[in-house]
């Protein structure tokens, strides 16, 4: 049943631009139903700055259903809040209780500028996926869909692994900055399928060194699990890891061949 | 009446179209390629699709998208599947069936030579999203599995669990991503459409905005092509994602672009009902559910016992009864209007008694709780996650939100507007559902558009610009356009009022939906064309917009999307009080059957309206594509 949650104190991170330093601003919300949704909150926060002629709290956003992949906001220092598996976009406030101090940052990691406010630049993502993150099929030449028969438990694990919604919670949680459940979340998803055979290593090499001049390096911490909404397993780091070995093993048998 | 549209339909019998039209097009060869331009402006399915092919062919792509990703587009969010006639069930299905269960889907409001072309690529397209890396649902043997969707009675629907518009997206933003990755494709993220230059009657390009420094640029190019969705947010309130718009088709259309059939708009019968009054969106919970989901309402009104106190004779399981042969599979239009007519007797359910029930109690007996979680899972979080319900438990409460609109731009047969060089692709445009599109057809008809018939169409219009020049950003027309850009969101930004453009457009959605929604009436339309140029008027004069307008301004981005729904919405109305019929998603109270169907005039309204604008939103200029059908005859639409 619906309640009403009374005396909610925000803390929420303002900064003009990504060269000037932000700092926190606090505003109270005295009363909100738990059927809202955390970003109706701030909607209604919004609106009523906009009354009081101040300018909006700046943040990302669009579908709101949680695969869309904009939203991101640390929530009490956690990516995306208190509930496992959640994007922002979909924690309601029934999570939270009367009286309760809420802080809200942006994504915080070198790779991501903040452009203002809560808002952050992932254009980096784009870029390891530029990299290699494709599999080449020019439109038109394919063949029948089923003349490549990928097997159930295949299907399922590559499935498993392209559900990432590129929002960068691995990143934001991860104490160094990296971005290896990302990168091989994208590369585990492709390597793993017959279709993505013919580039395998070099996907994995030329998506994990675009990944590592941008992004710092992965010490198994396994906090990016954790903050995935999507609860992408770990284990794509491994599958990585090993092609990306593999790769650089290849490499060094031709080089000595030349 | 005049008849001044060209729909450049091929000649031949209908199944030779496309195959003659592609016989006869004019081609640009590999190395003329490199001499035009096209921008594409959207980045989801269609656009994605269109500049990555675009590019592979040779052209030079600069892609546009107000997102920060291309991967971010709405496309994403489709949920239940993608149609293909690839008959891999042996169930009977053909390019013919789905043929003309898109048509009789769309009430024959389509146009026949479009929907078949769209039927014959449909296989096309599943061959080429899986040799780029989509794993759809498989079955054991490594075959691709299928399920059903409402409006056939086939299993032509192919998956990706509850995820297939994000699987597809993302197969068409890697194609994007190599493409921008080789330098074929220039991408301009973070970068809103503001207005269309045309110049001696042809698209010229266009005039965007940084929505990071608040800059103005101008693009020029030899063709446009605009993917930009649909107009559902006009209603405020839909399944859409919050940035959804019309602005760009809208921006076309005051350029010269003739816009059609605005008020075919789809109300997708399973979103979940409305909780409180500042609600941002609707959910959607995939149409897919209605393959093992029934949907009941208690037989009396105001019964609001717990759903498992009320005994199986007190269920009315209303979609059962009235459409025996489809069930719960009735058509979106269909199963919407049922709904709110339950809803409206006062037997709705939930703490407003505004849903009615989506029971999953049935096939979880039948199933176990373990394949229903296979099969829905992710819906089923999803639907806890924002109601706090555990559906495996108690039934889903579910109520019709506007999902999808079938009008756009007016586009001949090679998706051409009015404006030469100047292409509409995907729900933007109006090209292939009628009056209502069945599901899992968008994503169908996004990738349709983009990978296999813009790719073809445009060589027949950018051959006749070989070797000519084509005025560039340096024209008068490119700054006297951008000034006028300018002025208007100095003028939002100036206006000083007291409310915010959020709360315009709630109001403006609200009216929109209560008289242009679900059910018209000739009094409600009337009404609605009194309030919204009122409500206009007032959003002229006491709008609020706080910052400025150089950088970052997220209140003044949506000042200028609120302004053109205001008057997209007067033509919405407009269209829907000339069309005097029912038919599809527009239904009219006064055209119903006894039973409280829909009642087409197929002698009065068996065309497309394309709405010219003439500088008046309330006056505008209606026009007529008469459509002729070669190959379907009219029949009364029954799913019984």
């Amino acid at each position: 049943m619906t309640n009403t949650l009374k005396n909610l104190t925000l803390k929420v991170w303002r900064q003009d631009g990504p060269n000037t330093s932000g700092s926190f601003e606090t505003h109270t919300i005295e009363e909100i139903t738990d059927e809202a949704s955390f970003l109706e909150m701030i909607d209604i926060l919004n609106e009523r700055l906009i009354e009081d002629g101040e300018e909006a709290i700046v943040f990302d956003h669009d579908c709101r259903e949680g695969i869309c992949g904009t939203c991101s906001l640390m929530i009490n220092g956690q990516a995306h809040g208190p509930e496992r598996g959640t994007a922002t976009c979909q924690l309601h406030m029934r999570k939270f209780s009367s009286g309760d101090t809420i802080v809200i940052e942006p994504w915080r990691a070198s790779a991501f500028p903040i452009i203002r406010d809560l808002m952050v630049d992932r254009s980096s993502f784009d870029r390891i996926v530029e990299a290699g993150g494709y599999i080449t099929a020019a439109t038109g030449g394919a063949p029948d869909a089923n003349l490549i028969p990928v097997p159930k438990p295949v299907s399922d694990a590559a499935m498993d692994a392209a559900q990432c919604i590129g929002c960068g919670a691995c990143v934001a949680a991860c104490p160094n900055g990296a971005a290896n459940l990302f990168t091989a979340a994208k590369i585990t998803h492709l390597n793993l399928l017959p279709q993505g055979q013919a580039e395998r290593y070099s996907r994995a090499e030329d998506m994990v060194e675009t990944m590592d001049s941008y992004f710092g390096s992965c010490t198994n911490h396994g906090e990016c699990e954790a903050a995935c909404p999507k609860e992408i397993s770990i284990d794509v780091i491994a599958l990585m890891n090993a092609d990306y070995r593999k790769a650089k093993v290849q490499n060094r048998k031709q080089l000595s061949r030349t | 009446m005049s008849s001044i549209l060209d729909s450049k339909t091929p000649e031949g019998p209908l199944a030779d179209k496309w195959q003659n039209f592609k016989a006869n097009e004019k081609l640009v060869n590999p190395a003329n390629k490199r001499k035009f331009k096209v921008i594409v402006v959207g980045t989801g399915l269609a656009g994605a699709s269109a500049a990555a092919t675009l590019a592979e062919l040779g052209y030079q792509v600069d892609a546009f998208t107000f997102h920060d990703s291309p991967r971010r587009a709405h496309s994403i969010a489709a949920q239940g599947g993608i149609n293909a006639a690839k008959n891999y069930r042996g169930d009977g299905d053909s390019v013919h069936r789905l043929f003309y269960d898109t048509i009789k889907g769309g009430d024959f409001r389509s146009r026949e030579s479009n929907v078949h072309r769209l039927a014959e690529v449909s296989v096309n397209i599943i061959d080429q999203m899986v040799a780029q890396g989509v794993p759809f649902a498989r079955e054991y043997g490594g075959m691709l599995d299928n399920r059903s969707f409402g409006g056939a009675q086939v299993s032509r629907t192919f998956y990706a669990r509850g995820q297939t518009g994000q699987q597809l997206l993302l197969g068409a933003y890697q194609q994007l991503a190599r493409q921008i990755g080789q330098g074929g494709v220039r991408l301009f993220n973070r970068s809103e459409l503001v207005d269309v230059v045309v110049i001696e009657g042809r698209a010229a390009g266009i005039v965007v905005r940084d929505l990071m420094t608040g800059e103005l640029s101008s693009h020029s190019a030899h063709a446009v092509v605009l993917a930009t969705g649909g107009y559902g947010n006009a209603f405020f309130l839909s399944t859409n994602a919050m940035a959804c718009n019309v602005t760009a088709a809208w921006r076309a259309h005051k350029r010269g672009a003739f816009f059609a059939n605005p008020c075919y708009t789809q109300i997708h019968p399973t979103c979940i009902p409305q909780s409180d009054d500042f609600q941002s969106k609707l959910t959607l919970m995939s149409e897919s559910l209605r393959n093992d989901g029934r949907v009941w309402v208690p037989k009396v009104a105001g019964d609001n016992r717990e759903p498992h106190l009320i005994p199986e004779d007190e269920r009315d399981y209303y979609l059962e009864r009235l459409y025996p042969s489809f069930g719960n599979l009735a058509p979106r239009d269909i199963s919407s209007r049922a709904a709110k007519r339950a809803v409206d007797a006062g037997q709705g359910v939930g703490p407003k008694q505004n849903g009615v029930y989506l029971d999953f109690g049935e096939a979880i007996g039948r199933l176990g709780r373990d394949t229903v979680a296979e099969r829905y899972g992710n819906l089923f979080d999803m639907y806890e996650r924002i109601t706090g319900e555990n559906p495996y438990d108690v039934p889903m409460r579910i109520y019709p939100a506007s999902h999808y609109t079938m009008g756009g731009l007016w586009v001949d047969y090679e998706l051409m507007t009015t404006i030469p060089g100047l292409y509409a692709a995907g729900e933007a445009n109006f090209s292939d559902h009628g009056a209502n599109r069945l599901g899992a057809s968008a994503l169908m008809q996004g990738l349709s558009d983009g990978y296999f018939v813009l790719p073809y169409t445009i060589s027949n219009y950018l051959s006749e610009w070989l070797n000519k020049s084509v005025p560039d950003t340096s024209h008068p027309e490119f700054a006297k356009v951008e000034n006028e850009a300018r002025d208007r969101y100095n003028r939002f930004a100036s206006v000083g009022g007291t409310r915010s453009p959020d709360w315009f457009h709630r109001e403006l959605g609200k009216i929109i939906w209560d008289y242009c929604g679900m059910e018209r009436t000739e009094a409600g339309l009337e009404k609605a064309l009194g309030e919204i140029p009122a409500l206009y008027e007032e959003f002229k004069k006491d709008l609020r917009v706080t910052g400025g307008t150089d950088g970052l301004n997220q209140t003044l981005e949506k000042a200028g999307r609120v302004e053109d729904f205001f008057e997209l919405g007067m033509l919405m109305c407009r269209d829907a009080l000339d069309r005097k019929e029912s038919c599809g998603g527009h239904f009219r109270a006064e055209y119903q059957t006894e039973e409280g169907e829909a009642l087409r005039d197929d002698d009065n309204f068996a065309h497309v309206a394309a709405w010219e604008n003439t500088g008046d939103p309330m006056a505008p200029n209606r026009h007529v594509e008469d459509l002729v059908y070669e190959e379907v005859h009219f029949q009364t639409r029954s799913y019984k």
